[in-house]
């Protein structure tokens, strides 16, 4: 039954209170691609200041504020609200729903991701950025040691990640109650597949850096004792903590670029993805094992040799499912029609550069060797290759792929190509390099390095790579607006794809599905058009479609935590309750005014030319 | 989607499962709990590490008296019970009783606050403070997020008594009521865990 | 030439000039782990070696399926159809999975033999040197408690022998980390890590701190000083040896040295002191574990120690003048 007030808003407060996930995802694009930028600004003053040794362009600690921001910017505030942009834009779609489980939640996700990454930044204008690197490893992380930019490191993290941990929760639900009939678990796309892994990951991961954030704000602000040795806290406790939850993070970057991978390879070679079973089964094997091998960082702590090996053999055992993925892409390939579209460009230039970064992962995980190559250059190029030319490349490819489902507009090819290019050969010259640097004695978080001793070259070359990468991603920013400008005009499948998103127009209407598909087989979409059908078979009869209502508690929810922080920051206690409490009122408000959404009515639902 | 809500007659046999609502609030907060399991799970691990660093203050064994711990057990263990024929009614639909069950629950709930709080004081006249010792710190933190869980149990259960009385038991209602009870039994489960690690370990040393 | 072998090349090019560029040498003598001085950093390069051509065998089978995959099945203009959808494979999937199996068995056997080996606790070997190293910020203390000396900044070991560490730190964690000599191994407060090194050749190797430790963390570098046994014991006795007479040019400096430096220096004393101990400064590689050692550096530590290394600890109460820089700088040249 129809609601009477049907609440629309438009401009600035339709972003604001918007509850669909098409929109959400738009938002953390939009924010998560602000933050690549400051990210990458931040590598780019970190590369100059290390073209020429002995420099002193950025020294000291202002040095240190610039490299924890560059790595905290990177993982929290850009790669994992663009993935969370994927997984809005794309499972709802792909697993034939409406909507997600919890649109409000949804909402509430994203602006705590965006309150945390703010309140994070405006420590640069409020007495120096955070400090410690963005393993703040204690005790340099107490108030001993670093002064209130550590806090914003703190506080900021600390309400980003509860963002991250109820967007986690979202997608469970999302993907286990709402497929559309017919699709079993073994019918969801692989991106579905690695968003829902991912998922599990975050939910189990999260609490633990929630956990040890928790004892080093106490720490610092209540006079805490975990790490204080003197008290009889431990130092390692924090390596601990951070690295329970910092190496299943970086599986929760990486599944979702696998996703990815596996929807772009597939299209692009006309061919259904080859061993799908083994690759479900080596995700949920990778997700598992994500959290066995943590102390694979901690090799040089002194854990002794049963740890270190124990760990160490742990780690290589995951080289073993990644390369079964790779093979799998591999003969996806194999025996297809491959179109060299950029974003098959930037899935075709993953494979070995993340190959590339697999091979130094297990090169790592050999603990004597370790103990050089820990705290180098060598780790550094290890993880960005795997990070950038694993999660990057891979974010790029979506983008150039979901674009035209997302904006109804084609990203511009030619200049995909160009960025491609430039980014990809930025990239290598940038970090190959570096694994050499690392090997040749120059630690990793130096802000200079000495003349005459063989690093001048190596530090030289990357730098020039980094520039390259920044002309790269300039490219990418005017093919966005010189496409923003156009009419939209994307076909709903320009790509002649196998799922089931692109069987709705593009960009997506705000019901998605006039009518929610029935689904017969894997490739869902793919199915039909082999039968011969232009649409898919709907599971239901047209009828008034029932929609969440937006709501501006979520943005305000933010707000009050975002207060709260500045309230613990600045020891002045009432301005947390304050802020508390506004949170926990919205709270209450959404308990107590029951959201009864509102319908799409058939009418409205046929002039869009659907069919009775 | 479901317009049960507004259908003259019986309410379905599960209320809360009635809805695919109500079946996405139960599952999510079921993985909610699944990451709550982690977060103590995790504040269990830094009291395990740091329990025997005393450098100063006094120790376990010195400090805790397990009487008054096996009456803060006993009472919560009850409101566990309570809370399971709350969710009794109302699968009976039987909404004055599980309001009245509702409320028992949170009366113990109270009851069992208030020892700790009257613990706490004790402690800290015996030098027991949280900036004793890592151990004070990790004591006080791990057993004070579980009575903030059970406060804040306290309260959202009071309000959704009000909720309750206001509207009733409906296929809307009902779900929040059933994801209390799943709270409530949660944070029960987690003072199991405390009374063994923190208090009977911590006495036998 | 078709468009994907123009693409392969244009990969492999800047590869090749970045190989050609920074291969050269494979760095410093004194500094590069690939240019390993003593039995620990051997069987680490060995390490690496052999897990490097494990995992190039296998980047190598990638590439070979990769380019023949580009190169055969892109789609030529003009061709229609949809390709055979084939499921997969059961053959080549446990093919895939047993081999990169068997090849981390190749390299973890290895690598647990030598987790363990580089383990051993050297405490009570007799024939090892023993050494104490405490990590500052941000400077390194030794400890030689067979001997009873106390240095800083400058390690002098004999080469040819183990030497056991026990490493801790006064402050946050740091690093201790000799390249040339071995892998590193963290500093933490509150606790004492051992391992052992050996230098077999003699020579100045470059120390430095490998954990992020505060603002001057890239200026905390320390010397190694690998010599001969007479050579070593030689020093031995001159450290341990009673404080040379202070020159009279030098009294005025000194005085001057008791009145502002003392309260966190030592000198003619092995005992531990909050700043560095400064027996044999004047003998030091460096000052400051980062100034070349001239008395013109010595005067732009001693003005402004911040600006040298900021937020390191030595701060004067009294700010000093240029004449009694002068004066400290002669007496601290005659602590040889």
């Amino acid at each position: 039954m129809a609601h009477a007030h049907v609440k629309r808003y438009s401009g600035i407060m339709d972003w604001l209170t918007t509850v669909d996930h098409k929109k959400i995802a738009i938002l953390y694009f939009t924010a998560g691609g602000f933050f690549f930028l400051l990210g990458g600004l931040e590598a780019l003053l970190i590369r100059l200041q290390l073209m020429y040794p002995d420099q002193h362009l950025f020294v000291g600690d202002t040095y240190n504020q610039i490299l924890t921001m560059h790595g905290t910017t990177m993982i929290f505030l850009a790669a994992m609200p663009l993935l969370f942009g994927f997984m809005n834009a794309v499972v709802p779609l792909q697993i034939g729903a409406r909507d997600v489980a919890f649109p409000f939640v949804n909402s509430l996700g994203f602006w705590l991701f965006f309150a945390g990454g703010v309140l994070m930044n405006t420590s640069w204008f409020l007495g120096g950025a955070p400090d410690a690197g963005w393993t703040g490893y204690a005790p340099l992380s107490t108030d001993a040691y670093t002064g209130r930019g550590t806090d914003f490191y703190v506080l900021g993290l600390q309400i980003a990640g509860i963002g991250t941990l109820i967007g986690g929760i979202n997608f469970l639900v999302t993907i286990v109650n709402m497929r559309a009939p017919g699709m079993t678990f073994m019918r969801m796309p692989l991106f579905t597949w690695t968003s829902f892994i991912t998922s599990t990951i975050i939910l189990f991961a999260f609490p633990a850096i929630t956990v040890g954030l928790v004892e080093l704000m106490f720490d610092r602000i209540f006079n805490g004792n975990f790490f204080e040795v003197s008290k009889g806290g431990n130092v390692v406790l924090w390596q601990h903590l951070f690295w329970i939850f910092g190496h299943p993070e970086v599986y929760i970057l990486i599944l979702p670029a696998f996703g990815i991978i596996s929807e772009v390879v597939s299209t692009f070679s006309k061919k259904r993805l080859f061993g799908y079973s083994s690759m479900v089964f080596a995700t949920i094997l990778i997700g598992f094992l994500s959290f066995m091998v943590w102390a694979h960082h901690m090799f040089t702590v002194g854990m002794g040799p049963v740890a270190n090996a124990i760990f160490g053999i742990a780690t290589m055992t995951i080289a073993v499912p990644t390369g079964v993925k790779i093979f799998n892409w591999l003969f996806t390939l194999w025996g297809g029609q491959i179109r060299f579209t950029t974003a098959n460009l930037w899935a075709i230039g993953f494979i070995p550069t993340f190959v590339i970064g697999g091979m130094t992962g297990v090169m790592l995980a050999v603990p004597p060797a370790d103990y050089q190559y820990h705290d180098s250059y060598f780790v550094i190029a290890h993880f960005h290759y795997v990070i950038v030319g694993g999660l990057i490349f891979s974010v790029f490819a979506g983008l150039y792929y979901w674009w035209p489902k997302m904006f109804g507009r084609l990203l511009n090819e030619g200049l995909g190509k160009l960025h491609f290019w430039t980014f990809f050969i930025g990239f290598h010259l940038c970090f190959f390099p570096q694994h050499f640097l690392g090997l040749m004695g120059m630690p990793r978080r130096y802000f200079t390095f000495m003349p005459g001793e063989g690093l001048d070259e190596g530090n030289f070359l990357s730098t020039i790579g980094a520039l390259l990468m920044g002309v790269g991603t300039i490219v990418l920013l005017v093919n966005i607006v010189a496409t923003s400008v156009k009419k939209p005009h994307a076909a709903a499948d320009p790509w002649d794809a196998r799922t089931l998103e692109w069987s709705i127009p593009s960009p997506a209407p705000e019901y998605n599905f006039k009518q929610t598909p029935l689904v017969r087989g894997l490739d869902a979409f793919w199915k039909e058009k082999m039968a011969g059908n232009k649409e898919m078979t709907p599971a239901e009869p047209l009828g008034p479609i029932h929609m969440p209502s937006p709501s501006i508690l979520p943005f305000i929810m933010s707000i009050g935590l975002f207060i709260a922080g500045y309230g613990f920051m600045y020891r002045t206690f009432v301005v947390s309750i304050i802020g508390i409490g506004i949170t926990l009122i919205c709270m209450l408000l959404r308990s107590v005014f029951d959201d009864h959404g509102f319908h799409i009515e058939v009418e409205e639902l046929q002039d869009k030319g659907a069919k009775a | 989607m479901s317009t049960a809500h507004h259908a003259a007659g019986a309410l379905p046999h599960e209320p809360e499962k009635a809805t695919l609502e109500g079946k996405n609030k139960i599952l999510g907060f079921w993985f909610f709990l699944g990451g709550e399991t982690v977060l103590f799970g995790t504040l269990f691990a830094t009291f395990i590490a740091l329990r025997n660093q005393v450098p100063e203050g006094p120790t376990a064994q010195e400090l805790f008296n397990l009487s008054t711990v096996a009456l803060s057990t006993f009472i919560l263990l009850t409101s566990s019970l309570t809370s399971v024929l709350a969710t009794m009614a109302l699968h009976r639909h039987k909404l004055n009783a599980l309001l009245g069950w509702m409320a028992v629950t949170v009366l113990f709930g109270l009851a069992f606050l208030g020892l700790e709080i009257y613990e706490f004081t004790e402690y800290v006249s015996e030098g027991h403070t949280f900036t004793s010792s890592a151990f004070s710190t990790s004591f006080y933190t791990l057993v004070g997020f579980h009575g903030g869980h059970v406060l804040f149990g306290v309260i959202w259960i009071t309000l959704l008594i009000l909720q309750g009385m206001k509207k009733g038991l409906t296929v809307v209602t009902a779900p929040k009521f059933y994801v209390a009870g799943l709270y409530w039994h949660f944070i029960d489960v987690v003072w199991v865990f405390i009374f063994t690690v923190v208090y009977l370990m911590g006495k036998v040393g | 030439m078709n468009v994907s072998r123009r693409q392969f090349l244009w990969r492999l090019l800047p590869l090749i000039a970045v190989m050609t560029f920074v291969l050269t040498g494979c760095g410093d003598e004194t500094l590069s782990a690939l240019k390993p001085k003593g039995p620990v950093a051997h069987e680490q390069l060995f390490l690496m070696g052999l897990s490097l051509a494990v995992m190039i065998f296998v980047f190598v089978v990638v590439m070979a399926i990769y380019i023949y995959v580009l190169v055969r099945f892109r789609k030529r203009k003009g061709q229609e159809g949809i390709p055979k959808q084939v499921e997969g494979n059961h053959v080549l999937e446990i093919v895939w999975t047993v081999i990169p199996i068997i090849l981390l068995i190749i390299i973890a056997i290895p690598s647990v033999t030598a987790t363990f080996n580089q383990a051993r606790d050297l405490k009570n070997d007799k024939d090892a040197i023993h050494i104490k190293v405490t990590g500052h910020q941000f400077w390194w203390q030794f400890e030689y408690p067979d001997y009873g000396i106390v240095t800083a900044q400058d390690l002098v070991i004999p080469v040819g022998k183990k030497v056991a560490f026990e490493l801790t730190s006064a402050d946050v964690n740091h690093s201790f980390w000799i390249p040339s000599l071995g892998g590193k191994l963290d500093t933490n407060p509150g606790m004492t890590n051992t391992f052992y090194l050996q230098a077999d050749e003699p020579n100045v190797y470059k120390g430095e701190c490998a954990e992020l430790c505060g603002a001057s963390h890239a200026l905390m570098y320390f010397k190694v000083n690998a010599v001969s046994q007479a050579d070593f014991d030689q020093w031995v006795n001159k450290m341990k040896a009673p404080p040379a007479v202070v020159p009279a040019s030098a009294q005025k400096g000194e005085q001057l040295f008791k009145e502002n430096c003392m309260s966190c220096h030592s000198v003619g004393v092995n005992g531990l002191s909050f700043g560095p101990n400064l027996n044999g400064f004047a003998s030091r590689e460096k000052i400051a574990g980062i100034l070349e050692h001239n008395d013109e550096n010595l005067k732009k530590w001693l003005s402004d120690p911040q600006g040298v290394k900021p937020g390191n600890k030595m701060v004067l109460s009294n700010k000093l003048t240029p004449e009694q820089v002068d004066e400290l700088v002669k007496y601290l040249d005659t602590l040889k």
